[in-house]
């Protein structure tokens, strides 16, 4: 007699547990044919509210962290992927890919995830300054995390493009709540594992599965998150999540032009997008001088 | 007027000084009775027909007329704009557009006086702060980007530098003439043009920058500067031509721009709102403490959105550092802005005096203890003594929100961390100051505090080279320095 597989439970991810969406709705995402693939949880506004509760707790300590402490970490969910990479891409074919398509997606991927482990104690270099003040003060900007960024990932590669949204986001100590590919979750919540085996702390990154059309508007106007980043086409999505974002004068993001495959889609301005300049001044004293400046 | 210090209810003072007048004399300011609209390098009469005046705060004078831009006007001006970016701008090699930029610097200098007087009349700031401080600033921040023009790809490593194209922008009130070189100079030297709008209760100095900006033989239709209120500004915003808006003001309105772009291809920068936490820990240099709290919140008769608002005082010299606050209140002189001994002028309207005068009466009646100074105003003109609040709850609506006067709310504390939760709890981020003579505090403060300018030690500085803007509800985009270019650049 064969054996009876065992089916997987695809939950969702708040604050490093996996508990089910409070509402108890599901929603069973079809393959190619027309099967259903699993029987995934309708996330709910307030499985949102609570992974906005956890995402800002988390905030502190992660934004604290060395930012080579986070390079390392970054690594770490590389590594897990790496080792995970054959069910990946088993769910990946189930999603409908190609054997070659779901490995090159997921070879990407986690290089992706090393090429951002790299950024994360660089970045800083890059694009902070020291200012030649004409008065007598120290002055230097550096980035930091915009704080908590709720982020509809990309539709098409559910995998690739989970992974290209997640990364410079938290590479520069920011927290965030995702919402995975409506059409083709399975991975997000099997990369919500990795996540949870790689030394990231729980909230840093929340992943909820449901659907954008119901979930859109409250990821653009809750007024503890600080950034918003969509990554489809549909302009009635752009023009409500910048209506609701005015609310907390939310910054924006639209990354709908970028091919996630490309080489294109990697680079520290992705970084950036989600960091804020701050400045900082103090007096130099001209000793001998007599005139502290103050 | 000679004004005497009052000691009433002060500490002795060991001295007695009086000062005699020291007024800046009006004649070197010209000054015509009536502007039109500066639009594709000319003064064109406005297709509204309607103009207002603009009055002296400090005087109640009318001191001239400016045209009111209707919705025909504005698409006059940003087509202007449209224009000169395809035809002329665009097509400039970076270093002919620099050369342009510095000579509007050099103009601006050169009439430095002239501009400082109009300045004070126009908007009622003390004549030391708009002839040291703005106008310097001002021609300083003309200089410093047009040296960028020719150099941008440095800037941004391997990414295409592209300008967006014509630029709308809405300056406020409280520095006219340098958040004009603010949004101006950076928006030129990244290649773009400009439609721009001063205040309406301040327009003068602007115009005077078009006659510069005339004289300096830029391109027509480059820099358009046209006046009007609220209805210009919507007007700009919602101009299909119009591909970034860069605004400088109130929250709220920040709030109406971003929703209003909504749906648009428009990218926009917002410089919003504040309320700035001024810490002073126990181990500060206590007298140049007081100075920073003072330059912090009555620089500009507080009309400053990075005003340090919110004083902390840590508990131990908490007595101390409010006696001497006291004391150092009583000697600042309230008055003729144009008098060069001067340190308080003239609130900017009678509009933001009785918005002023509401927080002053919603302060009492929430429980704080109101203090001002015995200075005595003039009887004419929009004048607030400088005010203190004592007693203050971190949930009072004096300590939550922006007031943008000179109002002072003092609230006390015991530990670090208290101190920095109590500085974050607000909506705004723009800037902070922490006193202390300990480096390793400092940075625990700077580090923490979430506003993207920190003053350490000192308050309320600027400088071309050092960016400005804030976190959460204080807006986004730099103005000043290598990060100021992103704002004009695709």
């Amino acid at each position: 007699m064969s054996r009876l597989e065992v089916l997987k439970t695809y939950k969702i991810y708040i604050g490093g547990q996996f508990p089910r969406t409070e509402s108890g709705r599901y929603y069973t995402p079809l393959n190619k044919a027309g099967n259903p693939l699993a029987n995934v949880c309708l996330s709910s506004r307030k499985d949102f509210r609570e992974a906005v509760v956890a995402a800002r707790n988390a905030f502190g300590s992660w934004s604290s962290r060395a930012a080579f402490n986070r390079g390392q970490i970054l690594y770490r969910i590389a590594e897990m992927l790496e080792g995970r990479k054959a069910q990946f891409i088993d769910e990946l074919i189930l999603q409908g890919a190609t054997n070659a398509q779901a490995t090159t997606e997921v070879h990407t991927a986690i290089d992706r995830l090393i090429y951002y482990a790299g950024w994360c104690d660089k970045f800083q270099q890059l694009f902070g300054t020291i200012n030649p003040v004409a008065s007598s003060h120290f002055n230097f900007s550096v980035p930091e995390p915009t704080g908590v960024v709720s982020i509809i990932a990309p539709q098409s590669n559910s995998l690739l493009g989970l992974v290209s949204v997640i990364a410079p986001v938290i590479a520069g100590g920011n927290t965030c709540i995702v919402l995975a590919s409506e059409t083709k979750p399975l991975c997000a919540v099997t990369f919500a594992e990795v996540l949870n085996s790689s030394d990231v702390p729980g909230g840093v990154v929340n992943i909820l599965t449901g659907k954008p059309n119901e979930l859109v508007k409250y990821f653009a106007d809750h007024m503890d998150v600080n950034a918003i980043i969509y990554c489809e086409n549909d302009a009635t999505h752009h023009k409500l999540i910048q209506e609701k974002a005015a609310l907390n004068v939310k910054r924006v993001y639209f990354y709908d032009k970028v091919n996630w495959q490309s080489a294109d889609a990697e680079n520290p301005y992705f970084i950036l997008d989600t960091q804020e300049i701050k400045t900082t001044w103090h007096p130099i004293e001209n000793i001998g001088g007599a005139k502290a400046g103050y | 007027m000679a004004k005497t210090i009052n000691k009433k209810n002060t500490v002795k003072l060991d001295f007695n000084i009086e000062y005699a007048p020291a007024p800046e004399s009006k004649s070197s300011a010209s000054i015509k009775s009536k502007y039109d609209l500066f639009i594709n390098g000319k003064f064109e009469k406005p297709l509204s027909k309607k103009y207002f005046d603009t009055i002296n705060p400090a005087t109640e004078e009318k001191i001239s007329t400016v045209a009111d831009a209707n919705n025909a006007d504005v698409d006059k001006a940003v087509k202007a704009a449209k224009n000169a970016y395809q035809k002329t701008w665009s097509k400039m090699p970076a270093k002919e557009r620099a050369k342009y930029i510095y000579r509007i610097a050099r103009m601006i200098q050169e009439r430095a006086r002239e501009l400082a007087i109009i300045e004070t009349m126009d908007g009622g700031k003390p004549i030391r702060e708009s002839r040291d401080i703005d106008i310097p600033v001002a021609a300083n921040h003309f200089f410093y980007y047009a040296g960028w023009a020719d150099k941008l790809s440095y800037a941004y490593p391997n990414k295409k530098i592209e300008p967006i194209g014509v630029a709308g922008q809405i300056i406020p009130w409280n520095f006219p003439l340098l958040m004009a070189a603010w949004k101006i100079a950076p928006a030129l030297a990244t290649g773009n043009t400009v439609v721009l709008k001063p205040a309406e209760t301040t327009p003068l100095t602007a115009l005077k920058l078009a006659e510069i900006i005339q004289e300096s033989d830029l391109p027509p239709g480059v820099v358009n500067i046209i006046t009007g209120a609220g209805a210009t500004g919507a007007a700009l915003v919602n101009h299909s031509d119009v591909n970034k808006i860069a605004f400088t003001g109130s929250t709220d309105v920040g709030k109406i721009i971003q929703r209003a772009v909504a749906g648009t291809n428009k990218k926009i920068t917002l410089e919003l709102g504040g309320k700035a936490a001024n810490i002073i820990f126990d181990d500060a240099p206590l007298d140049q403490a007081v100075e920073g709290i003072i330059n912090g919140i009555f620089f500009n008769q507080g009309h400053v959105c990075c005003a340090g608002s919110r004083l902390f005082v840590q508990e131990s010299v908490y007595k101390t550092v409010l006696q001497k606050l006291k004391d150092r209140l009583e000697t600042l002189i309230v008055g003729d802005p144009l008098d060069k001994n001067t340190d308080i002028g003239a609130i900017n309207s009678k509009q933001q005096m009785d918005n002023i005068h509401k927080y002053l009466k919603i302060g009492e009646k929430e429980g704080a203890e109101m203090y001002q100074t015995h200075c005595v105003l003039p009887k004419k003109g929009f004048f607030i003594p400088p005010t203190l609040f004592t007693n203050v709850a971190q949930s009072s609506r004096i300590a939550q929100e922006e007031i943008f006067g000179p109002v002072l709310t003092i609230q006390t504390f015991r530990t670090d961390d208290e101190v920095i939760e109590k500085a974050n709890n607000t909506p705004f981020g723009l800037s902070a100051g922490v006193w202390t003579d300990k480096g390793a505090k400092i940075f625990n403060l700077t580090t923490k505090m979430r506003a993207g300018v920190v003053w350490a030690n000192t308050y309320n500085k600027f400088d071309p080279t050092s960016p400005f803007g804030g976190y959460k509800e204080s807006g986004f985009g730099r103005e000043g320095g290598l990060h100021g270019l992103s704002a004009y650049l695709k």
